[in-house]
């Protein structure tokens, strides 16, 4: 199994940050968070592997209690 | 309606008011999709069937209106498949647009080669209409109307029912009873079970019209059209010129109101322009629900179609899924019936179908959460995808407008004897144990298709030498019989035989001379073969038919 690479891997991370926050510029609240949607589906999709994407999605949601079953929402 | 008008069919004095005390085999409840394929199956196979419904007509409104490819070829072995797609409007091509744009197109059926299309679209009384001629040719089945069940008493070798009529009640008892009375079913409450599942908070118009227009046979689905903000629209092209018209209006919009002309006409008026002519034929708004219940068999009462699950319409599930219900069912049904197998013959019913319906209750709940997205978030990816998807390709396989009926593969099926020889084809598509047999052209005695040389009994496809005459006589011998098919070869003694005239069976079958398939009455794979070996074939029938 394929594991999320949680160790640095972006060769110059503060250019990388400075891009992610100008992408946001200019945009309102809502259509940020459409932008980030988007986002997250290209690089979902890039990365394709079912198995580091799963991985990624637990340790985006840590902390914040488990995901409730699709049954009880 | 302009185009329709509903049979009155006429209350029969049924014969217990006068031979009290009888007793009859199978007892089925209700006369629509599913009780009528059951009836006919069973009367096929020489057991008579009563029906009970509570009506005098078929189904007021088109109602389900696509049949899939699978349920035709179903309803090719009940003798009644000719006549719906022959009424019907076939298709294979689906469109999905996002506001004007055009964003993904599919094609369900994308070779050649098969009998039927990937669906058929029927208005649902006419699709009724035509399961009632075939089954008033059947001697053995009984349909009668204005028969309302108002008691279900099973026991452990059968169930007392209590039918209202407009002349009174009567008792009629029965070894088994199949209750295909509909997604309210008035046996299930009768009995006590409840069933699991969810409501989805949404409401949706649909309208039957009238029009002349020469717009495409396809599957139309519209994200957030210029015509209808914010929601979804569905066009559906059905018989006689009548179309299906399915508009999203959220869960605050008030069903009474949203049922009147007044409120219909304009939204029909922006969606297909000032100059169409057309005329509102029926109209209806519904909620939906996915449930199953835990087990569709409770001892001598069997659970069949919307009475032991329900799925969003998005799909196509519905009735397609009862169809294959009663294919799955009444096989294992007559081999019980006449002592040929045992009675858990039947929970091998409830695992296949259980199964089934979860695997339409998941694809339909993915569809519902796309086009009725519950939270804010659900909506933002919903949106991001729709706005991906017009550049960018991945997106487009996310677009879920309904992911439409394709066959179950009863891949997990207790009855399938696992694969010996290691190089079967397995992959998407593959005849593997569990997957319904596929059709192709052939040239033979019964016409030029594959399927109809198959199933009713277990079926054995021979290709090429495969098996000798005796082989076919021993088989044919056997308590429970099974027909040898074969194709291409020298003609054995006692089998029938095709020809493959474009080489689509040995391919689609990924057969080689000598390679056998074992088949159910359902059509569906139970074993296969590299060589024909007589002890290995009647090992897995006996393991298909839990007689091992």
């Amino acid at each position: 199994m394929a594991t999320l690479n949680v160790e640095p891997n972006i060769p110059s991370p503060d250019d990388f940050y400075e891009r992610l926050i100008a992408m946001h510029r200019g945009l309102s609240d809502g259509d940020s968070a459409l932008v980030n949607a988007k986002l997250v589906l290209l690089l979902a999709n890039h990365i394709g592997d079912p198995d580091v994407l799963a991985q990624a999605m637990a340790a985006a949601r840590e902390g914040m209690g488990p995901a409730r079953d699709r049954g009880a929402g | 309606m302009k185009t329709y008008t509903n049979p009155v069919f006429p209350y029969v004095r049924p014969a217990e008011f006068d031979e009290p005390g009888g007793r009859r085999p199978v007892v089925i409840v209700g006369a629509g999709p599913v009780g009528l394929a059951a009836a006919i199956d069973l009367g096929q196979r020489g057991i008579p069937a009563v029906v009970l419904d509570d009506d005098r007509t078929v189904s007021v409104g088109s109602r389900a209106i696509c049949y899939a490819k699978r349920a035709l070829e179903i309803l090719d072995r009940l003798g009644c498949g000719q006549p719906i797609v022959d009424k019907g409007i076939g298709w294979n091509v689906g469109k999905v647009f996002c506001r004007d744009k055009l964003v993904f197109s599919f094609d369900l059926l994308p070779e050649p080669g098969h009998r039927r299309p990937a669906f058929v679209n029927l208005q649902q009384y006419w699709f009724e209409e035509y399961l009632v001629k075939r089954a008033r040719e059947l001697d053995g089945v009984d349909l009668r109307w204005q028969n309302k069940v108002v008691g279900v008493v099973p026991h452990a070798s059968g169930v007392d029912v209590t039918v209202a009529t407009p002349e009174g009640e009567y008792r009629i008892a029965c070894d088994w009873l199949v209750a295909a009375d509909g997604s309210r079913s008035p046996v299930r409450h009768m009995l006590g079970v409840e069933w699991d599942g969810q409501v989805f908070r949404d409401r949706f118009l649909i309208a039957d019209i009238h029009m002349k227009s020469d717009f495409p046979t396809e599957r139309w689905f519209w994200f957030d059209p210029p015509f209808h903000p914010n929601q979804s629209a569905l066009l559906h092209r059905q018989a006689d010129d009548v179309w299906r018209v399915d508009f999203q209006l959220g869960w605050e919009a008030d069903p009474d109101e949203e049922r009147k002309p007044e409120r219909i006409l304009p939204r029909l008026r922006a969606m297909l322009g000032d100059k169409a002519e057309f005329e509102i034929e029926w109209a209806s708004v519904y909620t939906f629900q996915c449930r199953r219940m835990q087990r569709f068999r409770h001892g001598r009462v069997i659970f069949a179609g919307d009475a032991a699950h329900v799925v969003s319409p998005f799909g196509a599930r519905g009735a397609n899924s009862g169809i294959q219900d009663t294919d799955n069912l009444i096989w294992k049904l007559e081999l019980v019936m006449t002592g040929r197998a045992p009675d858990r013959l039947l929970d091998t019913y409830d695992a296949e179908r259980t199964v089934a319906a979860d695997e339409n209750i998941l694809n339909s709940t993915r569809s519902t959460d796309f086009i009725t997205p519950k939270s804010r978030v659900s909506r933002m990816f919903r949106d991001a995808v729709l706005s991906l998807a017009n550049k960018h390709p991945f997106a487009r396989r996310l677009v879920n407008s309904g992911r439409l009926s394709v066959p179950s593969i009863l891949v997990d099926s207790p009855l399938n004897t696992p694969d010996r020889d290691p190089d079967f084809a397995c992959g998407s598509g593959a005849m593997i144990p569990g997957a319904p047999a596929a059709d192709a052209p052939v040239m033979g005695p019964a016409g030029d298709w594959l399927l109809s040389y198959l199933g009713g009994d277990f079926t054995l496809l021979a290709f090429g030498d495969a098996v000798d005459p005796s082989g076919v006589a021993s088989l044919a011998r056997d308590r429970i019989p099974c027909n040898v098919v074969q194709v291409g070869g020298t003609p054995a003694s006692g089998a029938t035989r095709v020809d493959d005239v474009q080489r689509l069976a040995a391919g689609r079958y990924d057969a080689r001379p000598g390679t056998v398939y074992l088949l159910r009455p359902d059509q569906h794979v139970c074993a296969r073969w590299r060589e024909f070996d007589l002890p290995s074939v009647r090992g897995a029938l006996a393991h298909a038919t839990a007689n091992d």
